[in-house]
């Protein structure tokens, strides 16, 4: 029988959640449903179709969306999917199109989406053709050229979704001297047989990286171990609505030293330094450089992490990519190369520290699927959890206050009506 | 196509014992003597989107220097590298062995190569052309650099931790 989805209290409590939820395909159907097709999701960044008539393949949960900028300039989400048979428009990863034209019948749509010619029109004479067109995402809206979709056609606005996390957004643009970043490394893909709930609660789990990561801080001393130990002053915080994110920064003004946060020096970048400088004056740019870049989980699906990004995608209920890039910071070149090399390092497929963190995933999921203990523990610190000077809950980097609110919010849309 | 002569022939014969000898150590896990193999500016480069991006401005799957390539093994050999900890069980199969170019003390050679792999999350084949530059030195071979084109660069693929 499928779970009803008015109520989840059976399945998700205050410091637990049962395993079922992770892999059950009826309740992934659902959250199709009251999630993926519904809540703003992101798809891409402007960037990466910077002119008129550029087209890049992204997706929305399982749903492969084609990002446009259409011949009006405005960014446009289309399904792939020709009204006339249902065949595929678009079978290129990116490139620059006026018109997606169907090879079945030569049916033929501007990369707006509607519907502009089809072959030997005289049969359809007297016939309505207008309405027509490819499918489109109805909700589109981006911040700081953070493009999202949303498949509802009414509800919360990008604005009041992001909420306090797009501050967080905010922060990672101020870390470019123009103030904008910029995607244009191309994307990892890398697959795993686990459900997406656990991926995006370890993006916020600041318990794991001292075991998980263990190997690769031994080898490369990177920095990056201490800020999660037990006297790590860094903090989880939930901004609500799953938003999540370890705020790093008391850790890096602690150490006071710019760019300590990427493992570099301010000599190794005095080309970003300078650009920096020139750009907010020197205090603000010194500021903004030992804060260092955000650490954040835009629910559902998008991981800033310092200096890269991951858009998770679900597939499956055991099926789930992490599209993965390198930030590049506009106006940055020789901080843009380390971001580069660095994200190559350590991400993706053969990533020295995704690599295992993927493998923790994949053990998880076959791990729900046995009978006993029938939860997950999510407890870790509620003896310490606390507001911040803006109201935000905040606990220990270790704490899970991230996975309890990512809960909480997911609860809130699964038993939505 | 010109007549091989005997020279060609030793050249690739050398060449293919050189392929089938790294295949077996990656096959049994054997880092440290794997790791010898590479000279001290040697470029391990797994691509990803295609076979020629530009390793310098575009994402890849591995895009290893000598100093990384070093970093890649030591963390194998601490035993905590968990998504090789059990290993993978490995056979690399190698077939089409060609010699491309052969100038200058250096050997261009490419295969075609496929992977069984067996871990803990199921069975994955992979397939690859691989690329590889070969450098004399003290009477052995070097890579100076491997190229692996993996088939299906383009698609999301599983955890690829073992040495390909």
């Amino acid at each position: 029988m499928t779970p009803s989805a008015r109520d989840l209290g059976h399945l998700i409590e205050a410091d637990r959640v049962h395993g079922s939820l992770y892999s059950d395909t009826a309740i992934f159907e659902q959250e199709l449903r009251k999630i993926w097709y519904r809540t703003w999701v992101y798809v891409g960044h402007e960037s990466e179709i910077p002119n008129t008539g550029d087209f890049v393949m992204k997706s929305i949960g399982p749903q492969p969306i084609i990002m446009t900028r259409s011949s009006a300039g405005a960014v446009t989400l289309l399904l792939n999917r020709c009204p006339h048979r249902g065949n595929q428009v678009c079978t290129v990863p990116k490139g620059n199109a006026r018109t997606f034209s169907c090879p079945y019948h030569n049916w033929t749509f501007a990369n707006d989406g509607h519907l502009t010619a089809f072959a030997f029109p005289a049969g359809y004479s007297g016939q309505d053709m207008s309405k027509l067109g490819l499918g489109r995402v109805p909700r589109v809206a981006s911040h700081r050229g953070f493009v999202f979709g949303s498949f509802a056609a009414d509800g919360p606005s990008l604005a009041e979704h992001l909420g306090g996390a797009a501050e967080t957004i905010d922060r990672l643009c101020d870390a470019s001297p123009e103030g904008e970043i910029e995607i244009t490394a191309g994307f990892l893909q890398h697959r795993v047989r686990a459900n997406w709930k656990f991926v995006i609660e370890n993006e916020t789990d600041g318990y794991h990286p001292a075991f998980v990561h263990s190997s690769i801080f031994s080898v490369a001393d990177s920095g990056i171990g201490s800020l999660y130990g037990q006297k790590s002053t860094a903090l989880t915080r939930d901004y609500g609505n799953g938003h999540t994110e370890v705020d790093l920064r008391p850790e890096f003004r602690r150490l006071g030293r710019p760019l300590a946060w990427f493992g570099t020096t301010p000599e190794r970048m005095a080309g970003y330094v300078a650009r920096m400088n020139a750009a907010r004056g020197e205090k603000k740019a010194t500021e903004i450089m030992i804060d260092g870049a955000p650490h954040v989980m835009i629910f559902p699906n998008l991981f800033i992490a310092e200096i890269q990004i991951f858009v998770i995608q679900a597939r499956a209920v055991d099926d789930t990519v992490q599209h993965v890039t390198a930030l590049q910071l506009k106006g940055a070149a020789d901080i843009n190369r380390r971001l580069r090399q660095q994200t190559m390092g350590s991400v993706g497929p053969a990533g020295l520290l995704l690599a295992d963190d993927s493998e923790m995933y994949e053990r998880t999921q076959r791990g729900v699927q046995m009978r006993d203990p029938e939860w997950l523990f999510i407890g870790r610190g509620r003896h310490r959890e606390r507001l911040d000077e803006h109201g935000y809950q905040v606990a220990h980097a270790t704490d899970e206050l991230p996975q309890r609110g990512i809960w909480r919010h997911y609860r809130a849309l699964m038993e939505a009506a | 196509m010109p007549v091989p002569t005997a020279d060609d022939d030793a050249l690739l014969r050398r060449v293919e014992r050189f392929i089938y000898h790294e295949a077996r150590l990656q096959d049994e896990h054997r880092y440290a003597e794997w790791e010898a193999l590479w000279t001290d500016d040697g470029i391990y480069w797994v691509p990803a989107n295609g076979d020629d991006i530009d390793p310098e401005q575009q994402m890849s799957i591995i895009y290893d220097n000598r100093s990384r390539i070093g970093v890649r093994i030591r963390q194998l050999l601490t035993g905590r590298r968990y998504t090789q900890e059990p290993r993978s069980r490995l056979r690399h199969l190698i077939t089409n062995v060609e010699v491309t170019d052969h100038q200058a003390g250096t050997i261009h050679a490419a295969c075609n190569v496929m992977v069984f792999e067996s871990n803990l999350r199921g069975e994955t084949i992979w397939a690859a052309r691989t690329d590889y530059a070969l450098r004399e030195a003290d009477g052995d071979l070097k890579m100076a650099s491997k190229k692996v084109a993996l088939v299906n660069n383009d698609k999301p693929l599983h955890t690829l931790s073992f040495l390909i």
